[in-house]
């Protein structure tokens, strides 16, 4: 049984627009994968029904052993609590300071104080922002505000962790410093890590498997991938 | 324990937020502040109305008095009929013949006993009775006609009037503080959703964020309802002090009756601390359908 398993999946928003065609896809527990693709070809499309924010029209979509598509509304956070995601736009709540918005996914959950606490040390100190506990998203930079996502998307150590674009927004040091955390939660943690990403340097540089889309199909799936421009680019 | 603590959390947040938009949550304050003090008002009335209907049921008696001529056989007939019907309560009947009250009355006062001891049987002008009870005071006066309508029963007399209508005006009183009440409870009700509905909207980029990040939907709701339930119990602060003390103050003014020693006020001790949880009660569970209409209609799933 594969980790995520994509299978003949459909979907076309309610606009008329079909993001995916029939795209079947496979991918393995602790695998580090590159969505690449011109804009508007389904990367997003693709990675929200990981996470259940779409649902497939058509099709499967398997996450963990979740059937995502027969996941009902109400029950949705059951699979958002097996997974981390981190977005371009940080997604922090603004009136909550570093410590409590790595803390949100397991105060939501009810647990303790005390062992909430171990746990945020734990996923701060792995994206280095421990002695910023107390400040809040705005008082910090763009690459600190998105290791705190990540720390948030960690803190419940999920086995998958699905980026949209996470150094969308970061210029290309930032952007690299900010590699280094994902790649080093994916060989120390065995992290299974699903990126969606424009950047080229970046693809190229992390020899990692890359799967090209195009216009919501499969376009290529390479082991130790390059950046590639499709025809749209 | 896990929803325990999440119920907490949600009461700390539910009442941040109350403070947090506090002038949209004066609307909703004063609103069911003033639907609040309408409850308080109609229920006390409402309670004395009770009260003292309940009490001047116990003591209002209908007397029928029987035609001279009527035979003993008529009596029992009489009687036979009473017992028919419905709304008299029949262990209080008391039947009392002509000479019995004439004894009573001689007993009751020296001029009267005077008089009263020249008559012979035949010369006594007073008439045998029935002093009746009745169930339901507000079906007193048809009970009086039926009573009426037996055959020697000459004339019948209650504490028509006075106590009538004012039974008669104090119900209405209360039907339309009742109805005040509902259509107020509904406007707040309205309120409520209104503020709560603003809430969710000003917060809808957070509770987006809070879904993708694996919040429940009792972990979203919770915080809203709580909220609600917030503003109704904070509406409920001055027409329980209005309660209080008010009803107290108005009660020792008053002397504890109204109009007539006949209308007794309730003690105010304990009635207003029933009425005080009553009243917060109320407030509690307005704020808190207003809340649960409102997420369950803008917090969709
Ligand atoms: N919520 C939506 N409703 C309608 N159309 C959408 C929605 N989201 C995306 N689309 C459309 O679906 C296509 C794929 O979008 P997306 O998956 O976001 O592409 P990418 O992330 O690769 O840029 C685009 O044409 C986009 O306009
Ligand atoms: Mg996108």
């Amino acid at each position: 049984m594969k980790f995520i398993k994509i299978e003949d999946c459909y979907k076309t928003y309610k606009n008329g627009v079909t993001a995916t065609a029939g795209l079947n896809l496979e991918i393995d527990k602790g695998e580090f994968v590159f969505i690449i693709g011109a804009t508007g070809c389904g990367k997003s499309t693709l990675i929200k029904m990981l996470y259940r924010e779409e649902k497939p029209t058509k099709g499967k979509v398997i996450v963990g052993g979740i059937d995502v598509a027969k996941l009902r509304n109400s029950k949705v956070y059951k699979l958002r609590r097996k997974l981390g995601i981190v977005f371009q736009d940080f997604k922090l709540l603004p009136k909550l300071n570093v410590y409590d918005n790595v803390a949100y996914p397991l105060t939501s959950m009810g647990l303790k104080n005390k062992e909430i606490k171990p746990r945020v040390i734990k996923a701060l100190d792995l994206v280095g922002l421990k002695e910023k506990m107390r400040s809040y998203p705005n008082e910090l930079s763009a690459g600190m505000q998105q290791r705190v996502c990540i720390a948030r998307a960690m803190v419940n150590g999920p086995k998958l962790l699905i980026c949209d674009e996470p150094t969308g927004n970061l210029d290309p040091e930032t952007s690299k410093e900010i590699m280094e955390v994902l790649n080093q939660i994916n060989q120390e943690l065995g992290t299974t890590i699903v990126m969606v990403t424009h950047d080229k340097d970046i693809v190229n540089r992390m020899k990692k498997r890359v799967i090209l889309l195009d216009n919501g199909v499969l376009a290529s799936d390479e082991m130790k991938g390059k950046y590639k421009v499709n025809e749209s680019v | 324990m896990r929803a325990f603590r999440i119920l907490i959390r949600s009461i700390n947040d539910g009442i941040r937020s109350v403070f947090k938009n506090f002038s949209l949550s004066m609307a909703s304050i004063i609103c069911s502040t003033i639907t609040l003090i309408l409850v308080a008002v109609a229920m006390v009335i409402s309670a004395n109305v009770d009260n003292f209907t309940k009490e001047i049921e116990q003591d209002l008696t209908i007397v029928a008095f029987v035609d001279n001529q009527a035979t003993s056989d008529d009596v029992e007939n009489i009687k036979n009929e009473l017992s028919q019907i419905n709304n008299i309560d029949q262990s209080q009947t008391i039947y009392k013949s002509k000479v019995e009250i004439k004894d009573e009355m001689r007993a009751e006062s020296n001029i009267f006993d005077a008089v009263m001891g020249q008559w012979s049987d035949e010369d006594n002008p007073l008439k045998d009775t029935f002093q009746i009870k009745v169930k339901d005071i507000e079906k007193i006066k048809e009970t009086a006609e039926e009573i009426q309508n037996i055959n020697n029963i000459s004339t019948v007399k209650y504490g028509e009037g006075m106590v009538d209508q004012m039974v008669n005006a104090f119900k209405w009183i209360e039907r339309i503080a009742y109805g005040a009440v509902i259509a107020l409870i509904l406007v707040t009700i309205f309120l409520i959703i209104n503020t709560i509905k603003l809430t969710i909207f000003s917060r809808q980029r957070e509770i987006g964020i809070m879904r993708l990040v694996g919040s429940s939907n009792f972990v979203i709701k919770t915080p809203f309802i709580i909220e609600g339930m917030f503003l109704g119990l904070l509406g409920s602060i001055i027409p329980i002090l209005l309660i209080v003390f008010g009803y107290t103050y108005f009660y020792d003014f008053s002397s504890g009756y109204i109009f007539t020693p006949l209308i007794q006020l309730i003690k105010p001790f304990p009635f207003i601390y029933y009425a005080s949880i009553i009243v917060a009660l109320i407030g509690i569970i307005v704020g808190m359908i207003g809340s649960a209409s409102a997420s369950k209609k803008y917090l969709k799933v």
